[in-house]
C-alpha cells in the first residue's frame, strides 16, 4: 500500500498528517511544537513518534513532502509605482503567492528603505511599476538603488516589459540575484499573478528553505514544496472549483487563525450582480489577504492596538476582564494553551475580534452614488454577499467549544450596508487542521486530496 | 506611439461618447487608455503615470463639470506630470452660460484644452495631433 507523509511546519507548531492511498482515506494526524530556533528535526521526530503512538505501530512512506511558515514565513518586499495600481498589483502576487509583504514602497525608492530591506531580513524583493508601454524610468530608478545598496536576496522584477533589458544590465553591473518576469499589471486595472507567482514558488523551493533551517532535515523528508499559506490556498480553490468527476462545493471563505497572523481566502468572483460598475484594480478569483497585526499569540497586542482606549475600556468592563494584561501574557508567552475556563473565554473573544477585523479588511464596498441617470451602484473589492460556506481552521477555531460565533463573525452582524460580507453562509471546520496538508497532497493526487477534505470538513450546528 | 488617459469623471455614467472617443483616437494610432465612468480626478493621474502618458482627456456630460475638474492640475503638479496635457470636453456646465466664461474658468484650472457641447471628436483630434507633434 502506498502511504504519504505530510507536514506543515508552521510557526508554532509542527503538524503531520498520514494519508493511505488505497484506503482513499486519511490514516492519523499528530503535532509538536517547531524547533527552527535549535534544530527542527527535533520537533519534527516528536511528532512523528505521537503519529506513530496513535496508529500502533510504525510506517513506511513512500512520499515524504512539507509545506513551511516556519521561522517567520516567506518575507517579501513588494515595490512598484502608484499605490493603488501596480504597488497593490505586487502586494497581490506575495500573499497569493503565500508570502507576507512586509515592506511595501511606491514611486521612486530612497536609501533608508532600501536599507530596511536588509534589516528586516526580507527574503525576496518583488519590484513591479509602469503598465506594458508605460513608465519604466521608475523601477530602472529602483533596481539601481537596490544594486547600490548591495541587495544579494533574490530581486524578481515584473514591470513594464520595455524595462526588462536595462533591468539586467542593471543586475549583471551589481552582481544580483536577479530574474525576471511577466508584469504584475499589463494593462491599466488588469491583474497578472502567475507568472510572478510561480517565480516566487521556484526561489522558495530553490533557496528559501535552506535559510529557513528546514534544509537539515532534507534527508528524511523528499521535498518541501509550498510555502503554508499557498497550500491551504490551493486547497481552498480544490474544494471550491472540485476536480473531474468530483464536484466542488462553490464559492467559499476560509478564515485561518494563527498565532502570528489572520489569514482570509475566497474563492469566488468579483461579482455576480449585472447591476454594478466596478472600480479599480482586478480582484484576483482566489484572493488571500493576510493580517500581521491580529494573531492569537506573537501578534495578540495588535488586536489592542487596533482598538480604540473606550473601546478597550468597555470590554474591561462588560467583561470584567482585564484585557491588555491578558494580551501581555499570550505575548510574551507564545506557547501558553488555555488551561481553565477564563482562558479559554479570552481566547475565544480574541478570535472573534481578529475574524470581524480580516473580514472587514478582505471584503468589499458598495456605494450607492447618486447620478441624474437615477441610482447607480459603485464597487470596489469583491462581493462575498452570495458565498455558500465559511470555513474555519487554525487552533483557536478548531478547539473552540463556540466555533459558530468566531465564524459568524464574518457575517454581517452589524448590517453595515457598505460591506459585502457573506451574508447567510453555512459554517464548516476543518477539525482535523488538514487544509495545508491537503493543499500539498493536492499537487500530486488532486482527485485524492479532495475527497479527504470533503470527508473531514464538516458542517457545524448554529447555536 | 504616444498615450492618452480617457475617461469619464465624477458621478457621471455616460458611456456612449466615451466609446466613440476610445474608438475614433484608436483608429489615429493612439494607446488609448480608457479608465471609463464614474473616474476620479486620482484615477485618470494614476493611470497616467503607470502609462508614462502625454495626454488625459476628460468627459463630463452631466453637467458638474467644473466642481469635478476644480483642483485637477495642481494633483498633477504633485504627482510628478505637471507637464501633462489635460483636455476637457462635454456638456462641462449646466445652463445657458456665456461660452467664453466657462473657457476662461477652465483655462485657469490648468486646463490646455476645452470643448464647448456637440464638438466632434475630429475637431479635438486635430488639437491632439498639433500638441503631440504627431
Amino acid at each position: 500500500m502506498a502511504n504519504y507523509l505530510l507536514i506543515d511546519f508552521g510557526s508554532t507548531f509542527t503538524k503531520l498528517c498520514a494519508i493511505n492511498t488505497e484506503a482513499e482515506d486519511l490514516i492519523e494526524t499528530a503535532s509538536d511544537f517547531t524547533t527552527v530556533d535549535s534544530d527542527i528535526s527535533i520537533g519534527y521526530y516528536k511528532a512523528l513518534n505521537k503519529l506513530f503512538k496513535k496508529i500502533g505501530n510504525k510506517l513506511e512512506f513512500d512520499q515524504v513532502i512539507a509545506c513551511s511558515s516556519a521561522a517567520g514565513g516567506l518575507k517579501m518586499a513588494a515595490i512598484g509605482l502608484v499605490e493603488e495600481l501596480t504597488v497593490e498589483a505586487a502586494k497581490r502576487v506575495c500573499l497569493g503567492a503565500g508570502a507576507k509583504a512586509d515592506l511595501i514602497f511606491s514611486h521612486h525608492i530612497t536609501k533608508r528603505e532600501a536599507k530596511k530591506i536588509t534589516e528586516k531580513n526580507i527574503d525576496i524583493v518583488l519590484l513591479a511599476g509602469g503598465a506594458n508601454g508605460g513608465n519604466k524610468e521608475c523601477s530602472i530608478f529602483n533596481a539601481e538603488m537596490l544594486g547600490k545598496a548591495g541587495i544579494k536576496i533574490p530581486v524578481i522584477f515584473a514591470g513594464n516589459k520595455e524595462a526588462q533589458d536595462e533591468i539586467e544590465e542593471i543586475y549583471e553591473k551589481y552582481d544580483m540575484d536577479g530574474h525576471i518576469c511577466e508584469n504584475v499589471m499589463p494593462k491599466i486595472n488588469i491583474l497578472n499573478i502567475e507568472s510572478a507567482r510561480d517565480k516566487i514558488r521556484e526561489i522558495f523551493l530553490k533557496k528559501i528553505i535552506e535559510a529557513k533551517g528546514i534544509k537539515q532535515i532534507e534527508s528524511d523528508i523528499d521535498q518541501v514544496i509550498l510555502p503554508t499559506p499557498n497550500a491551504v490556498l490551493e486547497a481552498a480553490k480544490l474544494l471550491s472549483e472540485g476536480y473531474l468527476t468530483e464536484k466542488g462545493l462553490g464559492d467559499l471563505v476560509v478564515l485561518d487563525i494563527g498565532g502570528a497572523t489572520t489569514d482570509m481566502y475566497s474563492i469566488c468572483n468579483t461579482t455576480k450582480r449585472s447591476d454594478v460598475l466596478i472600480n479599480g484594480l482586478e480582484e484576483p478569483f482566489a484572493k488571500r489577504t493576510v493580517e500581521g497585526d491580529l494573531g492569537m499569540r506573537y501578534s495578540a497586542p495588535g488586536i489592542i492596538k487596533s482598538l480604540s482606549k473606550e473601546e478597550v475600556e468597555f470590554i474591561n468592563l462588560e467583561k470584567q476582564v482585564d484585557i491588555e494584561r491578558e494580551v501581555c501574557n499570550r505575548y510574551t508567552n507564545v506557547k501558553c494553551l488555555p488551561k481553565n475556563a477564563h482562558d479559554e473565554f479570552i481566547d475565544q473573544f480574541l478570535a472573534e475580534i481578529c475574524a470581524y477585523r480580516a473580514m472587514h479588511r478582505h471584503c468589499g464596498r458598495i456605494q450607492e452614488v447618486f447620478t441624474p441617470m437615477g441610482v447607480v451602484y459603485n464597487q470596489t473589492g469583491k462581493d462575498l454577499s452570495n458565498i455558500e460556506y465559511v470555513i474555519g481552521t487554525g487552533g483557536v477555531v478548531i478547539n473552540s467549544k463556540n466555533q459558530d460565533k468566531i465564524l459568524m463573525r464574518t457575517t454581517n452582524i452589524l448590517h453595515n450596508k457598505a460591506e459585502l460580507r457573506p451574508l447567510r453562509p453555512k459554517f464548516l471546520i476543518d477539525k482535523k487542521y488538514i487544509m495545508a496538508s491537503m493543499g500539498l497532497l493536492s499537487q500530486r493526487e488532486p482527485l485524492l486530496a479532495l475527497k479527504i477534505l470533503k470527508k473531514y470538513i464538516q458542517k457545524i450546528k448554529v447555536k | 506611439m504616444k498615450t492618452i488617459v480617457i475617461g469619464v469623471i465624477g458621478a457621471d455614467v455616460h458611456a456612449v461618447g466615451n466609446k466613440i472617443i476610445e474608438y475614433t483616437l484608436t483608429n489615429a494610432d493612439y494607446n488609448v487608455i480608457n479608465i471609463g465612468v464614474l473616474s476620479s480626478q486620482e484615477d485618470f493621474i494614476n493611470a497616467a503615470i503607470e502609462t508614462a502618458a502625454d495626454l488625459i482627456l476628460v468627459s463630463s456630460l452631466y453637467g458638474h463639470g467644473e466642481i469635478d475638474c476644480r483642483g485637477m492640475r495642481e494633483k498633477c503638479i504633485e504627482s510628478g506630470i505637471g507637464d501633462i496635457f489635460l483636455y476637457v470636453g462635454g456638456n462641462i456646465v449646466v445652463g445657458k452660460q456665456d461660452f467664453q466664461q466657462v473657457l476662461d474658468t477652465f483655462y485657469n484650472m490648468g486646463f490646455n484644452r476645452v470643448y464647448p457641447p456637440g464638438t466632434p471628436i475630429d475637431n479635438a483630434l486635430a488639437d491632439i495631433r498639433e500638441d503631440l507633434g504627431e
